[in-house]
């Protein structure tokens, strides 16, 4: 049960990882995620599925080393398994024809965002793509997103691949370019905080797909909530997209800092282990 | 139910128990006093995680079922959920077959070391005991000697499993493994049914393990009791969320010729009130799970878990007072209870409040929070509360409590966790929208049979109840069961 099939480095520190899981493989779509445990001993993280093959009955994970759960799935092997998974969780993206979709994704949120740029484009859509990194090293899945996007625009930080520039950059030159109908932003929350405030600019309606502390991933702690509008929401059963307009991502950027200590020192100590 | 009635006549007929019966008068039984269950010293128990109740002895088991009456009409089993042949298994202890007793309990009860140890007896069989209801004394310590008994067996290596039918090789699937699941599997099983019980957690047991926390029911006892039914046949799949994993219809394609669905009421209510979402503010299942379910205290294991000097617990029922017991041991100075009815009005089981207090937890009733304050990384430090009276009683009968304006006033606080109750996981609803449901969200079945709107599915436990006792739950388990039995064989014979 869930055997690593496919790994590789995409770079230093982000991985992608292919699992044996027929029945998730079978049943997600595009928005979905796992919940991952490594170990008797581990902790529950929930990840983006980044792909999926029915046939194959396998399912892409990209993970970025960032803590001790992510730096414990990457040290995996093939043939390797991964302890706990269970999924698919939360509700699958809101994908049919629109029109001209933008979708810009930062740092490790590209994968992710990669099922929903595959499946807006397969619905038909005009889909225009800006990923964004800090260097050329860190942008990931470039030649898949240029399959399914009608264009794609890179931005890194310092220049060395793409534009030189934040996501925002890029996205507002296709805003003041063309009329879009819809975007998607994934990434760290300060990204999406920015991008979204881009949108908000241009009134186009936005969605985000939000990466928050979970332990059952089912609903059942609360540990995900966020404010949207103003109201309490659960990322695992009510998100994990949400309008990007209405997220409260300066608290949501807290609450992800809520273990911050507890998860600087289970690092280090596992660095040293 | 007549043909219990006659069941219960025969056996109490049997000549051991007639016997046994004329050994000691009855005036004698009804003159012994009540012992009081032996309890792990409150101070150092506030400090570690062992066992509360140490659990009777031989010789306190065998005088407190002597004082039984073996009553010709035993109103104690109208109590209990389950329906356990309470004055048989107690005859049993007092005839020295102790694995006997543990028999009798297994007749009805999928997991009788579980119940001896969380069932509230003072609201169910102890109440309706013959003590309690015509002498006004204390009744027979019927749950203490659930838990002997059970515990004897499991001491003793010799665990008995279940009678389990020739096999019918049909399927049924069980959603969720928490103790209404558990019991209906169980039944079915017994029945010659092929059972699977589906779970979401990585673990199996449900509340009672990521819930009740280890020092009130120790997670290995749940293993044991999960160990039999497997041995009955049982299969049990985890990491597997029924209409996610694979929606019904694939697993009725794969075979499965009824669902029961015992998914729990795991959402989480919060007050919404302001500052509610700083860091340090959490749900009682949180806390709860990270503490029990991924053992955040310990160093060696991944989850972590905050602490607080002082820690507060908003609500006065059960798992508030998990909670509570739960933040002392891991080094709360101040573990407070913060509830706005007075203690009487405190829907925790009294055994439970007594604990609390016996550990040095603090009760600040008829208080309710207002607002939470943040320090800069936006993490709780302060919380106001406001001071409560009661007064008329409202539609629960409990006076309504009131707030007393200008009562204002702030306490520190690093760790907030809110017990105010869960509504239904709404993750089953989304997926299967046929479904009927309550303004309430809860699955609406039929009372006897425990049946959904849809057919082949059935329902019990807190996702029809909203938030109720494990043994309960474990009553649903064993209804539905029944009704599934009848459901399937109509549909099979057709």
């Amino acid at each position: 049960m869930n055997k690593i099939v496919f790994k590789e480095f995409l770079s230093e520190n982000v991985a992608r990882i292919v699992v044996d899981a027929p029945e998730i493989a079978k049943s997600r779509k595009p928005g979905h995620f796992v919940i991952i445990k490594i170990g008797k001993k581990g902790e529950r993280i929930p990840l983006t599925i980044a792909d999926a093959d029915e046939k194959a009955g396998t399912i892409t994970l990209i993970v970025q080393k960032v803590g001790v759960t992510s730096a414990k799935l990457i040290a995996l092997n093939i043939g390797d398994e991964i302890t706990d998974l269970s999924g698919p969780l939360g509700k699958a993206t809101d994908i049919k024809k629109i029109g001209t979709i933008l979708c810009a994704g930062g740092g490790v949120g590209v994968a992710p965002l990669f099922p929903i740029v595959q499946g807006f484009k397969l619905a038909g859509n005009r889909v225009i793509t800006v990923l964004a990194a800090r260097n050329k090293d860190l942008v990931i899945l470039e030649d898949e997103m240029k399959k399914y996007s009608d264009e794609l625009i890179v931005m890194t930080d310092d220049g060395s691949s793409g534009k030189k520039g934040l996501v925002t950059l890029g996205m507002e030159e296709v805003i003041k370019r063309e009329k879009i109908d819809e975007a998607v932003v994934i990434g760290p929350a300060i990204m999406m905080k920015f991008a979204a405030l881009t949108t908000k600019k241009y009134d186009i309606p936005t969605q985000a797909s939000l990466n928050t502390i979970m332990v059952d991933g089912t609903g059942m702690c609360g540990a995900c909530r966020v404010t949207v509008g103003g109201e309490t929401k659960f990322v695992c059963i009510d998100g994990p997209e949400f309008d990007a307009h209405k997220v409260d991502f300066d608290q949501m950027m807290k609450r992800l800092g809520a273990y911050k200590q507890d998860e600087v020192e289970a690092y280090e100590n596992y660095l040293n282990s | 139910m007549k043909n219990i009635a006659d069941y219960l006549k025969e056996e109490r007929k049997q000549e051991w128990r007639a016997d046994l019966r004329k050994q000691i008068k009855a005036k004698e039984r009804t003159s012994r006093e009540r012992t009081e269950m032996p309890e792990f010293d409150p101070e150092k128990r506030s400090h570690n995680y062992e066992e509360v109740n140490l659990g009777f002895g031989e010789e306190q088991a065998l005088f407190e079922a002597s004082r039984c009456l073996d009553c010709p009409d035993p109103t104690c089993i109208s109590g209990c959920p389950v329906g356990i042949n309470i004055p048989k298994f107690i005859k049993k202890i007092e005839a020295n077959d102790y694995l006997g007793a543990a028999g009798v309990l297994k007749e009805t009860n999928a997991l009788p070391a579980v119940c001896g140890r969380v069932c509230p007896q003072e609201k169910q069989c102890e109440l309706n005991c013959f003590y309690t209801t015509k002498l006004h004394k204390p009744a027979i310590p019927i749950g203490s000697l659930e838990r002997f008994a059970a515990d004897y067996e499991r001491n003793s290596g010799q665990v008995a499993i279940p009678k389990v039918a020739a096999s019918n090789g049909i399927k049924v699937a069980i959603v969720g493994s928490g103790p209404s699941g558990l019991s209906a599997a169980g039944d079915l099983a017994k029945m010659g049914y092929d059972v699977t019980v589906f779970e979401a957690l990585h673990e199996i047991g449900g509340v009672l393990k990521y819930g009740i926390p280890e020092f009130r029911l120790p997670n290995e006892i749940v293993d044991v009791e999960i160990e039999v039914m497997r041995k009955m046949g049982v299969k049990f799949r985890t990491n597997f969320i029924v209409g996610r994993t694979a929606s019904f219809d694939q697993l009725r394609a794969e075979g499965y010729q009824a669902f029961f669905i015992g998914s729990g009421a795991g959402l989480p209510k919060f007050m919404n009130i302001p500052g509610e979402n700083f860091n340090g503010i959490l749900s009682a299942n949180e806390y709860l799970t990270r503490v029990n379910l991924m053992h955040a205290a310990h160093d060696d294991y991944d989850t972590p878990v905050l602490f607080g000097k002082n820690v507060a617990i908003i609500g006065g029922g059960n798992t508030a007072m998990d909670s509570v017991r739960t933040a002392k041991r891991l080094g709360a100075e101040h573990a407070m209870i913060i509830y706005r009815r007075s203690r009487e009005e405190m829907p925790a089981r009294v055994e439970e409040v007594h604990h609390a207090l016996a550990e040095g937890i603090e009760f600040l009733n008829l208080n309710n929070p207002l607002e939470y304050f943040a320090d800069e990384n936006g993490r709780v430090n302060k919380m106001k509360l406001q001071k409560m009276e009661l007064g008329e009683p409202d539609a629960s009968g409990r006076r309504r409590p009131m707030p007393i304006v200008g009562s204002e006033y702030d306490v520190d606080v690093e760790l907030v966790v809110i017990a105010v109750g869960t509504s239904p996981n709404p993750l089953l609803a989304q997926v299967m929208p046929e479904i009927e449901v309550t303004s309430w969200g809860t699955f609406k079945v039929n009372d006897e049979t425990m049946q959904t709107s849809v057919p082949d599915i059935f329902a019990g436990g807190d996702i029809v109840r909203g938030g109720a006792t494990v043994i309960l739950a474990m009553g649903d388990g064993r209804k539905a069961a029944v009704g599934i039995d009848q459901y399937v064989q109509e549909k099979v014979n057709k």
